[in-house]
């Protein structure tokens, strides 16, 4: 397949480049405004180790985190058309796109990796909520198609991790688009009777969530991340009503049946390597 | 009375003073007929010259103009043997969404179109062309049944947005709006969608994810509309027009980007000067959309319609 030659190579930067270090050793939660050290906290997988709060972790740790022995291959996702409307509003577009690759080290705002979880073979779509708000554009559609795509290739599950505020308003109509276009790839994994499970972290809200967030065979969400369409400000207004306790949080989503289960983050790679292994359907299970 | 856009004060004014001029030589059998066709003619010229060059913020308001033809007016004229279908079966039936079949041009069709209503009376009862989760799943159910019985889809899109309410997001807005996009892309059957008025972002692609999607010369398609993303980027809602230009709403802009397959025209000054010619103009348009896509099989319409989504921003566009 010509795509996987073009496009799949592995990413040697993934060891090299990450821009991890801290600039303080010290972080605040934003729960409970305990200060945590760094280090604490990244063995217990930026979740508070006072108040349980799941801090939002880079695209690059979900993949350390899920893939047996935090072992993968990274693939370089393919180019599309920067700033395809010219876009500027009190910044040219183009600009905060450098900068957002400047500062994160990444292309755009998902990253993409093969390898197995729990022993199965697995493809994992990471959401960057650190590139522009994880907002989805033409790249970020791009990105997921890739990965459904390697997903069928290798007969491997797949499991995307969403965080995103929505669309990529500087993108304007292209990126609305990429709703149906994520849509097309993940009827593609469907048909090819493989499974898709939406891990919804927060925040999943807009375009995202009115596509491949709410798609999923199975939708698992981490504790207390916002999940919904509309903006609660937008709500608000339009109503007139003062929102109710944990609207658009994930229990609230879960009691509302619009979720299969909230997992807490590090329960999350056993639970997905044991819905991945139930979901396998017999005739592959047995040529595996 | 018609109602004029800011924008359109000064051919209210010349279309004003002629009505005046008329009434006064009726009453004192006065004989101006030169003054009334050369102040006729200059409002003719004002008015092709105002509509030759309308900015996407004109554009927007003539999108969303209160006497611009209405799904419901499109139905009428375009649809007949109509039998409205209601109901998601499931909770509720969503009047944001007029639903039905008929015929169109003889042949058996699905409908679906988001309707904002025409006075203060059907906009509350239409809930201003906002959809809930029952909408969407109103239409992802009629979207199945025509693709049982092979009828193509015809989708009128006129909508500011989904309903953004809490009720909404309680029965799970997102998810009924994505499976609506799901079953439209799913569909065996031919799906023309027309953008007749405000395509409000993912309210609106939940019914317009189409083999053909056609754009009203003066209807708008946004991710967000321009008041929305100019309180956002720029801070403050007062950069509505500027946020306009900036987000390529206009038919215009859509095509160039490949984003929608045909621009249908409008009559000079709007589709809500003369109706009936811009409608009978998007029978037209749909014909000749839909013709081509009943002769392919459903393996071809789907390889068809899988190419023309994820070829969508592939390509620079300058
Ligand atoms: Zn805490």
């Amino acid at each position: 397949m010509t795509w996987l030659t073009e496009y799949v190579r592995p990413k040697i930067r993934t060891l090299l480049g990450r821009r991890e270090v801290p600039d303080n050793l010290w972080v605040q939660c934003p729960a409970c405004q305990q200060m945590l050290y760094h280090t604490e906290l990244a063995k217990n997988l930026k979740v508070c180790t006072h108040c349980g709060h799941h801090l939002r972790p880079l695209a690059e740790e979900r993949l350390d985190w899920t893939f047996d022995n935090g072992e993968y291959t990274r693939i370089e996702l393919p180019k599309v058309p920067a700033d395809p409307l010219r876009f500027r509003d009190t910044k040219r577009y183009i600009d905060r796109l450098r900068d957002a690759r400047e500062k994160t080290g990444l292309d755009d705002a998902i990253v993409v990796a093969h390898g197995t979880i729990g022993g199965q073979k697995a493809v994992v779509a990471a959401m960057a909520f650190e590139f522009i708000g994880g907002s989805m554009g033409a790249a970020v559609g791009e990105g997921f198609v890739a990965a459904a795509r390697l997903a069928i290739l290798q007969q491997a599950g797949f499991v995307c991790y969403t965080a995103s505020g929505g669309a990529r308003m500087m993108e304007g109509a292209v990126s609305l688009m990429q709703l149906p276009r994520t849509i097309i790839a993940l009827d593609m994994v469907k048909a090819a009777g493989l499974p898709y499970i939406a891990v919804l972290t927060d925040p999943t809200t807009g375009g995202i969530s009115a596509s491949f967030a709410m798609l999923g065979d199975i939708h698992i969400a981490e504790p207390n991340a916002e999940i919904g369409f509309a903006g609660a400000r937008v709500i608000e207004q339009t109503v007139r009503e003062k929102l109710p306790e944990g609207f658009q949080r994930s229990e609230y989503l879960l009691e509302h049946g619009v979720i299969d289960m909230v997992v807490p983050r590090p329960q999350m790679a056993e639970t997905l390597a044991r819905v991945l292994s139930l979901l396998r359907r017999a005739e592959l299970s047995q040529a595996a | 009375m018609r109602y004029f856009l800011d924008f359109e004060k000064p051919i209210a004014e010349l279309e004003s003073k002629i009505e005046e001029l008329r009434q006064m030589s009726e009453a004192e059998g006065l004989n101006i007929a030169d003054e009334v066709s050369k102040l006729t003619e200059k409002a003719d010229r004002q008015l092709r010259a105002t509509y030759a060059k309308l900015t996407a913020w004109q554009k927007t308001q003539v999108a969303r103009h209160p006497e611009r033809p209405k799904a419901k007016d499109f139905i009428r004229a375009l649809i007949t043997d109509w039998t409205p279908l209601a109901g998601d079966r499931a909770f509720a039936n969503d009047a944001a969404v007029l639903s039905g079949m008929g015929r169109f041009r003889g042949r058996p069709v699905m409908v679906l179109g988001t309707e904002k209503g025409s006075d203060t009376e059907t906009r509350v009862a239409h809930n201003f062309g906002m959809a809930r989760p029952e909408g969407y799943r109103k239409a992802r159910r009629l979207l199945e049944l025509a693709g049982r019985f092979g009828l193509p889809v015809l989708t009128f899109v006129d909508t500011s947005g989904a309903f953004p309410g809490i009720d909404a997001e309680a029965r799970g807005q997102a998810e009924a709006i994505a499976r609506s996009i799901e079953a439209c892309l799913m569909a065996p059957v031919p799906i023309v969608a027309t953008i007749i008025g405000e395509g409000g972002s993912g309210g609106a692609i939940a019914l317009a994810a189409g083999d053909s999607v056609l754009m009203m010369e003066h209807s708008i398609y946004a991710l967000i509309s321009p008041e929305g993303c100019a309180a956002i980027l720029w801070k403050d809602g007062t950069f509505a027009a500027t946020a306009a230009e900036a987000l390529k709403i206009t038919a215009e802009d859509l095509k160039r980007l490949k984003l929608i397959d045909a621009v249908v025209p409008e009559p000079l000054g709007g589709a809500h000067r003369d109706p009936a010619t811009a409608i009978a103009a998007v029978g037209d348009a749909v014909q000749a959309a839909l013709t081509p896509l009943l002769a392919l099989d459903v393996a071809a319409l789907h390889a068809r319609r899988r190419e023309k989504y994820l070829e969508m921003g592939r390509e620079a566009i300058a």
